[in-house]
């Protein structure tokens, strides 16, 4: 079991002096970003890492084994500071450099004491390199992973955002389609629209792919899918929005829609939608043309 | 239980299945429906499903033919208060169930059975119908 315990004494004797060289090397080095960051929160932060450190290369912690209790006060610091200065506008690289520029006050530090004994100080380089490697690959991870997270918010949020489901008149509904249909979108779409169908007990619903960027034979099908299903319920689905170039697209690929009603327009669709329910929009009298 | 009732009203049979439907219940389901659309002379038939949460493959398979067989015999189907999830069950599994007449629920079952009754009653009057006024015939 590695430990570095040489390096533990070695933080603690020259705690102050590290510190200090350490924030510089940081605030000088390309990667540094007084935009971002002011001086005094990178001491701060700074301080904490290397106490921290300290003390779990004190309790005799095995430093190839990151991920073990010993080292769970350090992986929660970096975790915090690697998910504040992802928000803060910090690159990967920009963040792990904070673990790795430590490597050098350390190092230089070490060489001065154990100058003597060419054997100790090269394990103990090696222990505190293995060690600052992975805490730096640890940065890398929580800092990816919170954008993972972000994206994975987005999303969520870009799906809720896109299935609303509109009633146009007593009976009919239209869901203004915008964005690729996929099959988790569909199902979604899907869900949505039969939960309108049974609420509003409506028998006529409008596709509308206006904002539907392509129509290929996967985005048909999960269309199919869709008046299928409100077919099952009792309502008749109409397709409308269909621009040139959609209508080239869908003949050139062979895409069979089958005998669901298209329109170019909503308002077409409207029209017919309106014609099966028996209804008919007529001009008021009271105020000619 | 081990039977789905078929109730006679008019010229319609009313088929509501309240329970989950396992395999032998389908199958005998169809069978009875058979039996009981010949036997009553029925023109139409509405199957209520708006109790059915889960279906498989071969539920889904049985609703079609049931509906087949019937429009055989000559009465029309209607399959009506489907839930979401089961339609997109269905839906998934490749059942889109061509053919059979659907509907939101009961009251549209209806109107789209005593509907297409009217139409058909018009011009294919049997003996049958005028031996027995239908419903559609009443209200109108």
């Amino acid at each position: 079991m590695p430990v570095a315990s040489k390096s533990a004494e070695l933080i603690q004797k020259y705690e102050g002096e590290i510190l200090q060289d350490w924030v510089q090397a940081q605030m000088t080095a390309m990667t540094s970003r007084p935009d971002l960051m002011q001086k005094a929160e990178l001491q701060e932060q700074s301080k904490a890492l290397l106490q921290n450190l300290a003390q779990a290369l004190r309790s005799g912690a095995d430093v190839a084994d990151v991920k073990g209790a010993a080292w769970q006060e350090v992986r929660d610091f970096l975790g915090s500071v690697s998910e504040s200065r992802g928000r803060q506008g910090f690159s990967p690289s920009e963040t792990a450099t904070f673990v790795f520029s430590l490597k050098e006050p350390v190092f230089q530090r070490l060489q001065r004491e154990l100058v003597k004994d060419g054997p100790a100080l090269a394990a103990e380089l090696w222990a505190l390199t293995v060690l600052l490697d992975k805490l730096g690959l640890y940065t890398i991870e929580v800092y990816q992973k919170g954008r993972e997270d972000v994206i994975a918010r987005q999303q969520r949020n870009m799906l809720e955002l896109s299935t609303p489901v509109v009633e146009l008149w007593e009976g009919i509904l239209a869901l203004p389609l915008i964005g690729t249909l996929d099959s988790e979108r569909t199902q979604l779409v899907m869900e949505a629209l039969l939960t309108r169908i049974v609420e509003t007990g409506a028998s006529i619903a409008i596709i509308d792919i206006t904002g539907v960027p392509t129509v290929d034979t996967l985005v048909a099908q999960h269309l199919l899918k869709t008046v299928s299903a409100a077919r099952l319920m009792g309502a008749d689905c109409l397709i409308s929005g269909i621009r040139p170039q959609i209508a080239q697209t869908i003949v050139h690929l062979g895409v069979d829609l089958g005998d669901v009603t298209s329109k170019a327009t909503l308002s077409g669709a409207f029209a017919v939608a309106l014609q099966r329910s028996g209804l008919a929009i007529a001009r008021s009298p009271q105020r000619p043309a | 239980m081990d039977r789905i009732p078929i109730l006679k009203m008019g010229d319609y049979l009313l088929v509501t299945v309240q329970v989950d439907m396992h395999d032998r219940l389908a199958m005998t389901l169809q069978e009875d429906l058979a039996d009981r659309i010949v036997e009553a002379r029925a023109r139409a038939v509405l199957i209520d499903i708006s109790a059915l949460e889960v279906v498989d493959s071969f539920i889904g398979r049985m609703l079609g033919s049931i509906a087949a067989i019937a429009r055989v015999l000559d009465a029309e189907t209607v399959v009506v208060g489907m839930r979401p999830a089961v339609a997109i069950t269905l839906v998934e599994l490749g059942l889109a169930l061509p053919g059979v007449r659907t509907a939101l629920n009961v009251e549209k079952g209806m109107e789209i059975l005593r509907r297409s009754l009217d139409a058909s009653g018009g011009n294919g009057a049997g003996a049958e119908s005028l031996a027995q006024p239908s419903d559609a015939d009443a209200e109108r």
